[in-house]
């Protein structure tokens, strides 16, 4: 039975702890970096409302990185419960970028507690914020470790492999794999949008509530700003990535694109259905456009499908998960942009409750287009969990609970889901940011009078 | 020496480090729970939660650490341990991941939730509990490899005097570090009541302390009299941490000195911990696993003892720079900050 199949469990486990952590692990990448721009941009410009945003924003973090620890501490030690033989292999070669993302995340961890509980005991509030720079580069570092690693199972090297015995390792080369610099850059940058993108939904969602904040507004511009310009370095990101799997993967590119047949002036498949003969239908085909995406040449050869065996090609329906990603992405940038132009125009109003909720749903859709991204990026290397040397079934444990197991996590990520909700719903509902102003601030100023 | 023994060096301090700085924590949740049902949870609270808040994430730190550490060195760990403990391993991913998130969740969102309190208590012995499996099953017997893989034995593991005395001993050994840590940081903020009752807490848990540890010892000898003969072999490295528990004791009694009490206390832990480990080698998992023939590459071992000492460089003023800002601020211990 599938239940008691080890390996589709010991996939489908994965898979479920992997779409749960991805949530707050790009979140705890971008929100700080967020949280620093605003805290320097209040404490330069003396705006109060810019030092309240760094501050709430900062609580809310919290809660979600106290789930992201919990949960990457669980994919932590489920890779070597669940992929024993993989690790038994690869964990020769890539320990070293798995070593050095627990000392960046330990770094992030100490200047995260002390940032966190150091707000008011320095003079000059710009010490406060020099804190979050080790925080940034702590929580940016991780992400680059960890990413060498995913991208080392997709483009291997750095080693020998005669049986089960790994020799000839050569750690830098293992980590700086062809993949890296892009899996890198496309990682950071969406994941510096994705939570700019989240912030601003926050912010507009709460002026078509309450019109006319000063707080909210000044929340609104800083984030879509911020959106804007991490959306154009993603989808820069994303063009050096196609032509990475041009080059590199090609099966993932023409799985991902229904290109079957290797051709110059390949078409880019838009959407659409599959026939039973495997015909493209219903889709809509920009001409030569492939080409010019996988080679930055409108009528560049780009390799089909069929060029690769059939029992190692991915599965068809991760086409839908490319679109997804690419279309959300696009729509996050054309949405930013309308925002800054309908500002910096004096007469229009940027303000109107349309536009307003255009850019709340870039928030949830953003997120959504990161787990498409990651879907896209995992399945396109079916069946392989080292491409090319070692297949997902290879590498998988051979215990007879694992579905068991997939219950009790799906427990365990539910009461998590659930509970982290609740706290930061309780957390800003029953504080609203114009009363913490007024009680924070008002103070302050009044007692400083009295002196 | 050799970069593997360095290397498993490496991974027993950190372990240790984890010992030492999870104990606080996982008893703290024990004693704060404890307070509660006997309404005195007024007294502790304040004191705990201004010590646990901001370091709770890098005792986390030291866990994830280690076990990344001990794949990286001794890759062939990951074959064997990951195949035999999915289910004690999980569970106690389920746990951390319950004690950590609802840790944070309490702290900064809803406040005295009673069963909440009775999760964060729970959960401090339980964790310490299915952790200190690993180290009983390290000393063979409990699992077997077979042509379909290798298997737990759990009736084996169950009803084994040496797996419970393990058990035993963590708990105490939580307790008892933990209620030392806890009277001398009310020591050093001044709080007399938290201080009378912790410090109570500390002399009872002495006690089971050292008993259990003298159980375990004779669970060792009937379970694995070859590491046994090894630990009789190293009986000074035991005599000494006999000797400083002696001191710990004895000053907190006397009511004074309690930070050379809790380093005292450290000192304890630390050349027994030191004496069990060096008994073990060379096995990291009899039979399967020795520290030859488990560990991996030499160029990986050199790297990444490169890459650890790069780190340290790193760590070191920043985990300083925490203590003095949490710990050894007086101010701050007081709450005046």
């Amino acid at each position: 039975m599938f239940f008691e199949d080890s390996v589709t469990m010991s996939r489908l486990l994965t898979t479920l702890t992997l779409t749960f952590h991805v949530i707050f692990a790009t979140v705890g990448v971008g929100i700080p970096v967020m949280i620093s721009i605003a805290e320097l941009l209040g404490i330069k410009k003396k705006d109060r409302h810019l030092q309240l945003l760094a501050r709430r924003w900062t609580r809310g973090m919290t809660v979600t990185i106290a789930v992201g620890v919990v949960t990457g501490t669980a994919i932590g030690l489920q890779l070597s419960l669940l992929w024993p033989n993989f690790m038994q292999i690869a964990g020769n070669v890539i320990s070293l970028p798995l070593f050095m993302e627990v000392f960046a995340f330990f770094f992030e961890a100490i200047f995260l507690g002390i940032y966190l509980y150091t707000w008011d005991r320095f003079k000059n509030p710009i010490y406060h914020w020099l804190l979050s720079i080790p925080v940034i580069i702590g929580s940016t570092l991780s992400a680059f470790f960890i990413t060498t690693v995913n991208s080392f199972m997709n483009t291997p090297q750095g080693f020998e492999l005669e049986g089960n015995t790994v020799t000839d390792i050569s750690p830098l080369a293992a980590m700086f794999n062809p993949a890296t610099p892009t899996k890198v850059f496309h990682v950071v940058a969406s994941s510096y949008l994705t939570s700019a993108a989240i912030l601003a939904a926050i912010a507009a969602i709460m002026l078509i509530k309450r019109k006319g904040s000063a707080y909210h507004l000044k929340a609104l511009k800083l984030t879509v700003t911020a959106t804007f310009i991490f959306a154009i370095l993603t989808a820069a990101a994303g063009d050096l990535s196609a032509k990475f799997l041009a080059e590199n993967q090609p099966e993932k590119l023409a799985a991902g694109e229904w290109h079957f047949e290797t051709e110059s002036g390949a078409d880019l498949v838009l959407f659409g259905s599959l026939g039973e003969d495997g015909e493209t239908q219903n889709a809509i085909r920009i001409p030569n456009a492939l080409s010019f995406l996988a080679h930055g040449d409108f009528n560049a050869e780009v390799e089909g499908l069929n060029e690769t065996p059939e029992e190692e090609q991915p599965p068809l329906w991760i086409h839908y998960m490319f679109d997804l990603m690419v279309s959300i992405g696009m729509y996050t940038l054309g949405v930013s942009a309308l925002f800054l132009l309908l500002w910096k125009v004096k007469k229009w109003n940027e303000q109107n409750n349309i536009l307003l909720w255009l850019i709340a749903s870039c928030g949830p859709l953003s997120m959504l287009a990161i787990e498409f991204g990651w879907i896209y990026a995992e399945e396109g290397r079916q069946p392989w969990i080292l491409r090319g040397i070692m297949t997902v079934a290879e590498g998988a444990t051979t215990s007879d609970h694992v579905g068991l197991m997939f219950i009790l996590f799906t427990a365990l990520y539910t009461v998590l889901g659930v509970g982290c909700v609740t706290v930061l719903r309780k957390m800003f509902k029953d504080h609203p940011a114009e009363a913490e102003f007024e009680a924070r601030y008002r103070e302050a100023a009044a007692a400083k009078e009295d002196q | 020496m050799g970069y593997e023994y360095i290397g498993i060096t490496v991974l027993w301090i950190f372990l240790y480090g984890y010992l030492i700085v999870a104990s606080v924590d996982f008893g703290a949740g024990f004693f704060a729970y404890y307070a509660k049902l006997t309404k005195k949870d007024h007294i502790m609270n304040k004191l705990i939660a201004r010590y646990l808040s901001p370091v709770w994430e890098v005792t986390n730190v030291f866990f994830v650490f280690f076990f990344v550490g001990i794949v990286g060195f001794f890759p062939d760990s990951a074959f064997y341990y990951g195949q035999a403990l999915l289910i004690p391993g999980s569970i106690a991913i389920v746990l951390l991941a319950i004690r950590g998130s609802f840790y944070a969740f309490e702290n900064y969102g809803s406040k005295d939730n009673h069963l909440y309190m009775f999760l964060y208590g729970a959960t401090g012995l339980l964790i310490p509990a299915s952790l200190s499996t690993t180290l009983t099953i390290s000393e063979g017997g409990f699992i077997e490899e077979t042509a379909n893989g290798v298997h737990l034995l759990f009736g084996e593991l169950l009803t084994s005097p040496y797996s419970w005395s393990v058990v035993f001993l963590a708990i105490v050994s939580v307790l008892y570090i933990s209620a030392m840590f806890l009277t001398f940081y009310a020591a050093r903020a001044n709080d007399q009541p938290a201080l009378e009752l912790v410090r109570k807490y500390a002399l009872f848990w002495s006690s089971p302390t050292i008993v259990a540890s003298l159980t375990s010892f004779i669970a060792l000898s009937q379970h694995n009299p070859e590491h046994y003969q090894k630990a009789i072999g190293l009986w000074w490295m035991f005599g000494i941490s006999v000797a400083f528990f002696m001191t710990a004791v004895l000053l907190v009694y006397n009511q004074k000195f309690y930070g050379w009490a809790f380093i005292a206390v450290m000192f304890q832990f630390l050349f027994a911990f030191f004496g069990y480990g060096a008994s073990h080698l060379p096995y990291i998992l009899q039979p399967y696993i020795t520290i030859t023939s488990g560990a991996t590459h030499e160029t990986m071992g050199i790297t990444l003892i490169v890459v650890f000492i790069a780190g340290l460089c790193l760590l070191l003023p920043s985990l300083y720079l925490l203590m003095r800002l949490f710990l050894f601020d007086a101010d701050y211990v007081k709450g005046n900050k």
